[in-house]
């Protein structure tokens, strides 16, 4: 509501202290909050290898997930080489469903009677 | 009885804590509450001098957790209500002269007789901090609308969850409604978004204060302060009253104002 007056009088825009304010305290408090808790980065790290191990085999050694600042923007950067691309098969495609908590079409079924 | 501690805190030196615990604890008694304040700034104490009681001190905390007095003796009763009381700071100390489990070990002891023991904590994140939260239940983090206060109000919700304190409160004060309507300070929806935590009350920036404090006199005792009516809500939800954030018409023009800036719902 005080946003919509605030429009219509013309006071508040893209030239406004308080919002350059905001998008500053944003931005650092991702970085302040990052630096106080690196386990969180570590937690994510192992997360990220396992979602993606499910495609391929990455190098879980040299995998490293940071910040990274941009101007105003504070974007995630996980480096993860990869080793090898694993057979796109629906054995696969199944598997990484299944992963998402819908039934593979083998337990789906029910066996045929006779 | 078994009372609550509540530390009031907030990172950042300057925001007002020792004004809110004055106020929150002369509003609290008001109620008929049994209230005890604790001074935990040992080497900076003021917490006296806002309330008028610089001249009735004997003993201090450091005496009575090194033994050299009882409890009882060190706590100064208010001028104005016999059932709020003081627990000044010690002046020629340093915050090393209390540990946590002494603090622990206080707050219990003074629960037993009181319904609500509020710590006025010291800024920073050190030793002070840590002594002044050791003993807390619950937690009210006071910020004004700015980014450094703003800022370290954040660092301190990290730290208090490591403490196992959890969803402390937020109190805004120093709130300019001009500033805001202008667009050129942080409104109440601004740093709510930022910080997400719950809202225990506003207070606008009033020169009430610092009247009140040069004569040692919270300003909830006057009712014709603005900020004095914000801290008596403020007390009054802390005591688990449901109190509509700005509903209140009394000083009719102020408060809508207000009401508008503040742009959330509850």
């Amino acid at each position: 509501m005080f946003e919509f007056w605030s429009r219509l009088w013309g006071r508040q825009g893209a030239g406004c202290s308080k919002d350059v304010a905001k998008e500053r305290l944003r931005t650092v408090l991702v970085h302040d909050r990052a630096s106080v808790a690196p386990q969180v980065f570590e937690k994510l790290k192992i997360d990220l290898i396992r979602a993606a191990s499910r495609y391929m085999d990455v190098d879980e050694s040299r995998t490293q997930v940071k910040l990274h600042r941009q101007d105003s923007a504070v974007a995630l950067v996980a480096n993860m080489p990869v080793l090898r691309l694993k057979h796109y098969t629906e054995q696969n495609n199944k598997a990484a469903r299944r992963g998402d908590g819908r039934p593979g079409k083998a337990q789906g079924r029910p066996a045929p009677r006779h | 009885m078994g009372g609550e501690v509540i530390v009031i805190t907030s990172g950042k030196g300057g925001v007002g804590k020792t004004t809110a615990v004055a106020n929150l604890g002369t509003g609290l008694a008001m109620l008929g509450r049994k209230v005890v304040l604790v001074d935990a700034d040992i080497g900076l104490r003021n917490l006296d001098i806002v309330m008028g009681l610089e001249n009735r001190i004997v003993y201090d905390i450091v005496n009575v957790v090194e033994g050299r007095c009882k409890l009882r003796q060190a706590l100064i009763r208010d001028k104005r209500f016999d059932n709020l009381f003081l627990l000044p700071a010690a002046q020629s100390r340093d915050k090393d002269a209390v540990t946590p489990e002494q603090m622990k070990a206080l707050c219990q002891e003074l629960t037993r007789d009181s319904d609500y023991v509020l710590i006025d904590c010291p800024a920073g994140i050190e030793r002070g901090f840590k002594n002044a939260v050791a003993g807390a239940d619950r937690a009210v983090i006071v910020t004004t609308p700015d980014v450094s206060s703003v800022r370290d109000a954040d660092r301190i919700v990290g730290l208090l969850e490591a403490s196992e304190i959890d969803s402390p409160q937020l109190l805004i004060n120093r709130v300019k409604p001009s500033m805001v309507r202008r667009g050129d300070m942080l409104d109440i929806g601004d740093v709510m978004d930022i910080l997400a935590i719950e809202l225990i009350g506003i207070v606008p920036d009033d020169e009430d204060i610092v009247v009140s404090t040069n004569r040692g006199e919270p300003a909830v005792l006057d009712a014709r302060s603005r900020a004095g009516q914000a801290f008596r809500n403020i007390a009054r939800r802390l005591d688990g009253e449901e109190v509509p954030f700005m509903s209140l018409n009394e000083s009719g023009g102020f408060w809508s104002r207000l009401k508008r800036l503040v742009n959330i719902g509850r």
